[in-house]
């Protein structure tokens, strides 16, 4: 108890004048800026640590955090190929939502939806979150009945879910064309309203910023080349900055899950594919809420910036390298025109792509796996952000515990083998 | 009526015969056609025209072309307006609309202009340390922030313009029609290579077109330029790009291009085409995309009037406009002299010449010392005044290490300042292409290294600064161009050049500011994004040092401009501050598009009736006259039901259901996906894919078949007969028919490329009609006399080839309805003869056609499964109760080995069932949940869903099916749909509603 209370004084002490308001601005002003202290430190790497964590995108510094915070490890790294944040955790469209099906989908990311929306007064850095509502579109009679099941399976499971006609569409997306006669016309959709965007970056450097007060060691520019491995057990990690010994190590990297579980000696069922998004310039307001639609796969949200932020769908092919085809871009503007004639006359200012890890389900992987002390959290596909706090506080707990709790068991390994598959296609949109 | 006071009466090549009028901001203006709306303004004195991101400073015009950051207008009005254009990229013609942007009440006027004075509080990254308390209010803080935000405004309708894609192939592309990029052309079209060289200026010749004082082989620049542009237009293989942008560098030398075909926002009645994206595969890429000048970093250099030095030329020499009367240089190298003297020879009395070099010697330093142009050398700009447009520079003497200020303050009065700071290559295209940059001390900049696919780089790209360098560069590039595309070529003469010579630039990074005022002055890296020198450090302060963190943390780089002015500045900013090489620093990666591109194009024309254009079937013509309701299936438009003056759906579809069981019903089964397999391996192959025995299917004779993923999920199904031997004709889903054909071509040729097997996809060339109902014998005998249609010689599951209505048919004994059915293919073009026969022969059985909706109520009634309603991916053979389809002795099929598995053969996962709701009028909705228990509120443990729900008129009530955790062990049992304001009560049953429940 004494311990404790020491522990969270040295703490507030060291980091005092860290302290994120308004009135730390303001004082910050008079002395301009100067006295800000870094957001994380740069530390040396260190031989050895009880947890090592690769990646340090949200999810792998959510974990470091939640590890630090929650369970009581003291000695832990975060080491990245690059520069923090630089992963998927920057690339991504940054939606944040929900609404699945399936309970076990359900399970993890409400659970990330609840630590989202106390996310920045637990980290002191404003991510953003705005939930500013999420919006389905379904465009066929098939896609209508799906939203049944989806919609009526979300109200059952307890998360919030509204079925809007096209004419209540219409009042919230004013810019939206529901004229009947289009090929894909707005048959109908369903809005989470509690669902919405963050600001991406924002998310790791909160996260980083965090956890560095917790004393962990974030360290960037550190790939991994690979494992010490002993009698089953992972005993370190060889880095381009040297070795590590670690009794733990958690792998949280979206898009090269395959290649560093290669390295510990096995195999993951992922498939790696280049995934697109791009902005437009920024614009005053026209869109207030996330819409996506499915069938012309195509999503939409409009940045506090003032920038149209549209996703793809993933290119086909299996790749490594950050850019995916033209002809996805192409498709997908034509779908996003179709939807919002005003789209027409703005223009694409950035386009990128990242990689995305996705399994045979759709599902992400966060489990123990076949080397013992070695813990893997990846494969979550197009959909990664939005878990990220979720993400880290479970697969910390796998980690701290060497079990899932019941959340992340379902998400195990094993399941490929077992067979119990978590199906996020959605249905298969074929009829007789 | 503003005159033009700031029109020169020689220089400039436009046309003044013709003058134009144009509004901006609601005054009217003039100017002459070949003006762009920045040089038509700049020609009456307006140099306020924008408001900066974030302060709102007020702006003027930076530069010309991709270059801006400052000068964004909104350009034109209601649908066709588009906002954040680019001044100096706006031709103009009479009539003209445009505005400022981003400001409140007006532009001279900004409320917005409040945020310079906070700007104490607003640093880099502020909003990430506040608007967090009350915790529920930063929706509310995020409301006003955005409204704040943005730039422009969206148009307010349907685009008006049209827009084109080209496709190209050629063996060399020439990117940027300058000096360096001419040459190329002129050397590589001599060979006989394909060449396209595009250049985003409406008159080739970039920087020839803006310099006075160099003469190739004798010529001025611009003559030269006229000569070689004549050459190339009389030379078939060369394609010239005017007004286009390069925009996009993929893999595989893979570009794209976005031409403007029409003059921006040109009013006309009829839709013409705005812009063609061209999508062009290379043999050689050459890039000869010149150079970008850099902005000087010193206090206040944002302020309207404050311009880049060569835009100030380009505006001299090429429009005739001189954007100051008292215009002050200032500069760290030889270029801005040229500015300085061509002003000078236009009569423009240029207060001074600021050099930050202690001691210029060259040519052009003697000129403007002998044109008696004041020069003040070791000098700097610490600040500027004035509000609306610069009125007044401070300037002081640097220390001889350039980091500290000597002496007294002068200031000299002017009206404009010209600015130099250097040259940065423009290597965003050989950075997308995947080239690395290197770190150039000699230019403080990044230029071209290592190519990675077959790129070339020139000229200023090159970070050539000379032009006769430039030119031999070119002339090389395109011969070796031309030899690498496979032309033969020989290198043409290097012309003779005469140019001013260039000594060394002085690199003084930032220009020191005073201390000791109560203010703290804005020293501007992004102008566009407003990010200060302030920001730079502060960032670094705290910790974002990586490239990357720097320009997310302070939005440097992140505006409409791309950073074009400002990245290098400010990575060799980061690297000063982290006393490093600038090469460590390194650079972030460029996205396409070069500039910002019009989403339009890259829509291009498939858009409306060619966005995924509706495929019909040949008998569609017939739905639609006989007033067909219709329903999209996957890419197909189908006929859903018929309905008849004042019948509901339910009426028509319930008349259409009972007439396919009592008489004939007679279904448009076109769309179904088929598949012409044949090969001497064509029955081990569907032994393979399907999960039951196909190796002993005779001729003649049909089977149904379910396809597995590895995972063992049921992923299509359908018929395939054996049409003779070795020769087979598969039947998918009709949404599945792609996926299903790729699917098997993956297998072919990934795991099993030794089976010799040929798929073709037949979906379109075989029209087909489904009789289905006890009389359809009847009717088929009266149209096909060649075979015999007896249930003996043609039982069911069987296949026979004859004649249907004179027309060569294939004949199916299949049956989706569990009635006598025949399923009859015609080739495409016969379709809607045959149709139309069978129901004029048909008319004396009471013959009925129907549409999807029945198809599906008269399957659901027999409790036949559709793929994608009753599956869902996650649902096996065993868990539709259809296990006798799954072979018990083939060695292997696909998703033999995961029918085993551990979770696989569980008692309790969700199985098809029938379900009747207790209360036989309600109709269970499609899609609902179900529940042991109904809980007065959610949450709920859900046991399964109901996958297909009707009335079923044959059965007399309604009807549905049901996946429910061990649904087949709870026949009888009652479970509970619980709807938002009701809950429905049904009981399990089996799924063969017509024999089990009617009868």
């Amino acid at each position: 108890m004494i311990e404790k209370r020491e522990k969270a004084k040295s703490r507030t002490s060291t980091h005092k004048e860290n302290k994120y308001s308004l009135f730390s601005l303001a004082k910050n002003a008079v002395s301009k800026h100067k006295n800000w202290s870094q957001a994380w430190r740069s530390p040396e790497l260190k031989p050895e640590y009880d947890i090592v964590v690769i990646g340090a995108g949200g999810h792998g510094l959510a974990t470091a955090y939640y590890l630090a915070k929650e369970h009581g490890s003291k000695n832990i790294a975060v080491i990245d190929k690059g520069w923090l944040g630089g992963g998927n955790t920057g690339r991504n469209t940054t939606i944040i939502r929900s609404n699945y099906m399936w309970d076990e989908s359900a399970g993890i990311y409400e659970h990330s939806l609840k630590l989202w929306e106390t996310l920045s007064h637990e980290l002191n850095f404003n991510t953003m979150f705005s939930q500013r509502g999420v919006l389905t579109l379904a465009h066929t009679e098939h896609e209508l009945k799906e939203m049944t099941r989806r919609v009526e399976a979300i109200r059952l499971n307890g998360i919030d879910s509204e079925v809007l006609s096209p004419r209540a569409i219409k009042q919230i997306v004013p810019i939206i064309d529901i004229n009947p006669q289009l090929r894909y016309p707005v048959m109908g959709g369903f809005i989470q309203r509690r669902g919405g965007t963050a600001r991406h970056d924002a998310v790791a450097w909160g996260y980083a910023r965090a956890a560095d007060q917790l004393g962990v060691d974030i360290i960037q520019n550190c790939e991994v080349t690979g494992f010490n491995i002993k009698k089953g057990a992972i005993t370190g990690v060889k880095t381009v900055k040297g070795e590590i010994k670690a009794n733990k190590v958690g792998c949280v990297v979206a898009g090269h899950a395959g290649v560093v579980a290669e390295m510990a000696g096995f195999r993951l069922p992922i498939d790696s594919r280049p995934l697109q998004a791009l902005v437009s310039e920024p614009i005053k307001p026209i869109l207030d809420t996330v819409i996506m639609s499915n069938s012309v796969h195509m999503y939409v949200s409009q940045s506090d910036k003032g920038e149209l932020v549209l996703g793809a769908g993933a290119d086909s092919y299996n790749s490594y390298s950050q850019r995916g085809s033209l002809n996805i871009i192409e498709g997908m503007l034509a779908a996003a025109v179709e939807l919002f004639p005003v789209f027409s006359r703005l223009r694409m200012l950035r386009s990128w792509g990242g990689i995305v890890d996705t399994c045979p389900d759709a599902s992400p992987i966060i489990s123990k796996t076949p080397v013992k002390n070695l813990y893997f959290n990846c494969g979550w596909g197009t959909g990664g952000f939005k878990a990220t706090p979720g993400s880290g506080h479970v697969f910390a707990d796998l980690i701290a515990k060497d079990e899932p709790n019941s959340i992340a068991a379902p998400f195990s390994l094993d399941r490929f083998v077992g067979g119990y598959l978590i199906d996020e296609h959605g249905a298969a949109g074929v009829a007789h | 009526m503003s005159s033009q006071r700031f029109r020169l009466r020689e220089a400039g090549r436009l046309d003044r015969n013709a003058p134009l009028k144009f509004k901006f901001d609601g005054k009217i203006y003039e100017g002459f056609r070949g003006d762009t709306l920045a040089s038509a303004l700049l020609a009456n004195g307006v140099h306020l025209v924008g408001r900066s991101f974030k302060y709102h400073r007020p702006r003027g015009h930076l530069g010309v072309g991709a270059v801006e950051a400052n000068a964004l207008i909104q350009v034109g009005e209601g649908n066709s307006t588009e906002p954040n254009i680019r001044a100096s990229q706006v031709e103009i013609y009479d009539g003209l609309v445009a505005s400022s942007q981003n400001r409140w009440p007006s532009l001279l006027f900004d409320l917005g202009g409040v945020n310079d004075l906070l700007g104490g509080l607003i640093p880099a990254g502020f909003y990430y340390k506040t608007f967090m308390w009350p915790r529920k209010w930063w929706m509310k803080y995020e409301y006003f922030i955005r409204r704040a935000a943005g730039l422009g405004k969206a148009p307010t309708g349907r685009d008006p313009d049209r827009y084109e894609k080209m496709h190209a192939h050629c063996d060399v592309l020439i990117v940027g029609a300058g000096p360096a990029g001419l040459a190329a052309a002129l050397a590589a079209s001599k060979t006989g290579a394909r060449v396209i060289i595009a250049d985003d200026q409406q008159t080739f010749g970039g920087s020839l077109n803006r310099e006075t004082d160099c003469y190739i082989n004798d010529k001025t620049t611009v003559d030269w330029c006229k000569d070689v542009v004549a050459t190339l237009e009389g030379l078939p293989d060369v394609t010239m790009l005017p007004n286009t942008t390069v925009s996009g560098y993929y893999e595989q030398n893979y570009l794209t291009l976005l031409e403007t075909t029409k003059p921006h926002f040109f009013k006309s009645t009829i839709q013409q085409t705005r812009h063609r994206l061209w999508k062009v595969r290379v043999k050689q890429v050459i890039l000869a995309t010149g150079m970008i000048e850099r902005p000087l970093v010193f206090a206040n250099n944002d302020r309207p009037g404050i311009m880049l030095s060569s835009a100030i030329r380009e505006y001299i020499n090429k429009y005739g406009v001189t954007p100051g009367q008292n215009p002050l240089i200032f500069t760290n190298n030889d270029d801005a002299y040229r500015t300085a003297l061509t002003m000078r020879q236009n009569n423009i009395n240029v207060v001074a010449i600021v050099d930050v070099r202690e001691n210029p010697d060259s040519e052009l330093f003697r000129q403007a010392k002998e044109m008696q142009i004041p020069v003040h050398v070791g000098f700097a700009v610490v600040t500027t005044r004035g509000y609306s447009r610069i009125k007044s520079a401070t300037i002081m003497k640097l220390s001889s290490n350039g980091k500290t200020l000597t002496g007294e303050r002068k200031v000299l009065g002017c009206d404009c300042l010209a600015m130099s700071g250097g040259w940065n290559p423009a290597i965003h295209l050989f950075s997308q292409s995947g080239g690395k940059v290197k770190w150039n001390d000699e230019l403080a900049t990044f230029i071209p290294s290592e190519a990675t696919q077959n790129v070339l780089t020139i000229g200023g790209c090159n970070g050539t600064a000379d032009l006769a360098k430039s030119l031999k560069e070119g002339l090389q590039a395109g011969i070796s161009a031309a030899r690498l595309s496979g032309n033969k070529a020989h290198p043409p003469a290097t012309p003779s050049v005469q140019e001013p010579v260039q000594s060394e630039t002085r690199f003084v990074l930032p220009i020191p500011t005073q201390k000791n005022k109560f203010v703290s002055e804005k020293v501007f890296i992004d102008f566009q994004n407003d990010v200060t020198l302030s920001d730079i450090q502060l960032a670094s302060r705290e910790g974002y040092n990586s490239v990357e963190h720097l320009k997310r943390y302070t939005t440097v780089g992140m505006g409409t401009d791309q950073g074009k002015t400002s990245n290098v500045n400010a990575l060799m900013l980061l690297s000063q501050i982290l006393d490093c090489e600038p090469e460590q620093v390194g650079y972030t990666t460029f996205r396409p598009p070069y500039a910002p591109t019009t989403i339009g194009a890259y829509a291009g024309r498939n858009i409306g009736n060619l966005f995924s254009p509706v495929r019909t079937t040949a008998i569609n013509p017939w739905h639609e006259e006989a007033g067909a309701k219709f329903e999209h299936v996957g890419q197909w438009m189908r006929a859903w039901y018929y309905p008849k003056v004042n019948e509901t759906m339910r009426q028509a579809v319930d008349r259409e259901v009972t007439a396919a069981r009592t008489n004939i019903g007679i279904l448009d089964a076109s769309t179904l996906g088929k598949i012409d397999i044949q090969g001497p391996d064509a029955a081990e192959f569907l032994n393979r894919v399907y999960t039951n025995a196909w190796l002993k299917l005779p001729p003649g004779t049909s089977r149904y078949g379910l396809m597995l993923k590895e995972d063992g999920m049921v992923m299509d199904d359908g018929v395939t007969t054996c049409i003779k031997e070795n020769h087979y004709h598969m039947t998918t889903t009709t949404g599945g028919a792609a996926s299903v054909l790729e699917w098997l071509e993956e297998w072919l040729q990934t795991e099993w490329p030794n089976l010799k097997v040929y798929l073709t996809s037949v979906t379109e060339q075989w029209a087909v009609a489904a009789i289905c109902g006890p009389k359809s014998r009847e009717l088929l005998q009266e149209l096909c006399t060649d075979i015999d249609l007896s249930d003996k010689a043609f039982p069911f599951m069987g296949y026979r080839e004859g004649t249907v209505a004179g027309i060569k048919a294939r004949i199916f004994r299949i049956s989706f309805t569990g009635e006598l059915s025949f399923e009859i293919n015609v080739p495409r073009s016969y379709g809607l003869s045959l149709w139309e026969k069978l129901l004029d022969v048909g008319k004396k059985y009471e013959i009925c056609p129907y549409g999807t909706e029945a198809m599906h109520v008269l399957r659901a009634e027999k409790g036949f499964i559709i793929v994608g309603q009753e599956t869902d991916g996650t649902v096996t053979p065993v868990d539709l109760g259809m296990d006798w389809i799954i072979s018990k002795t083939k060695p292997d099929f696909i998703g033999k080995r995961a029918l085993s598995r551990r979770d696989i053969i569980k008692a309790d996962r969700k199985q098809l069932v029938g379900l009747l709701a207790d209360n036989a009028t309600d109709i269970l909705p499609e899609g609902s949940q179900i529940v042991e228990e109904v809980l007065p509120k959610p949450p709920m443990s859900m046991i399964g869903h109901v996958t297909s729900s009707y009335f079923s008129p044959n059965c007399g009530r309604p009807i549905a099916m049901a996946l429910i955790k061990s649904g087949r062990d709870r026949m009888g049992q009652t479970v509970y749909i619980p709807l938002k304001n009701k809950s429905i009560a049904a009981t399990i049953t089996n799924v063969n509603f017509l024999d089990n429940v009617s009868k």
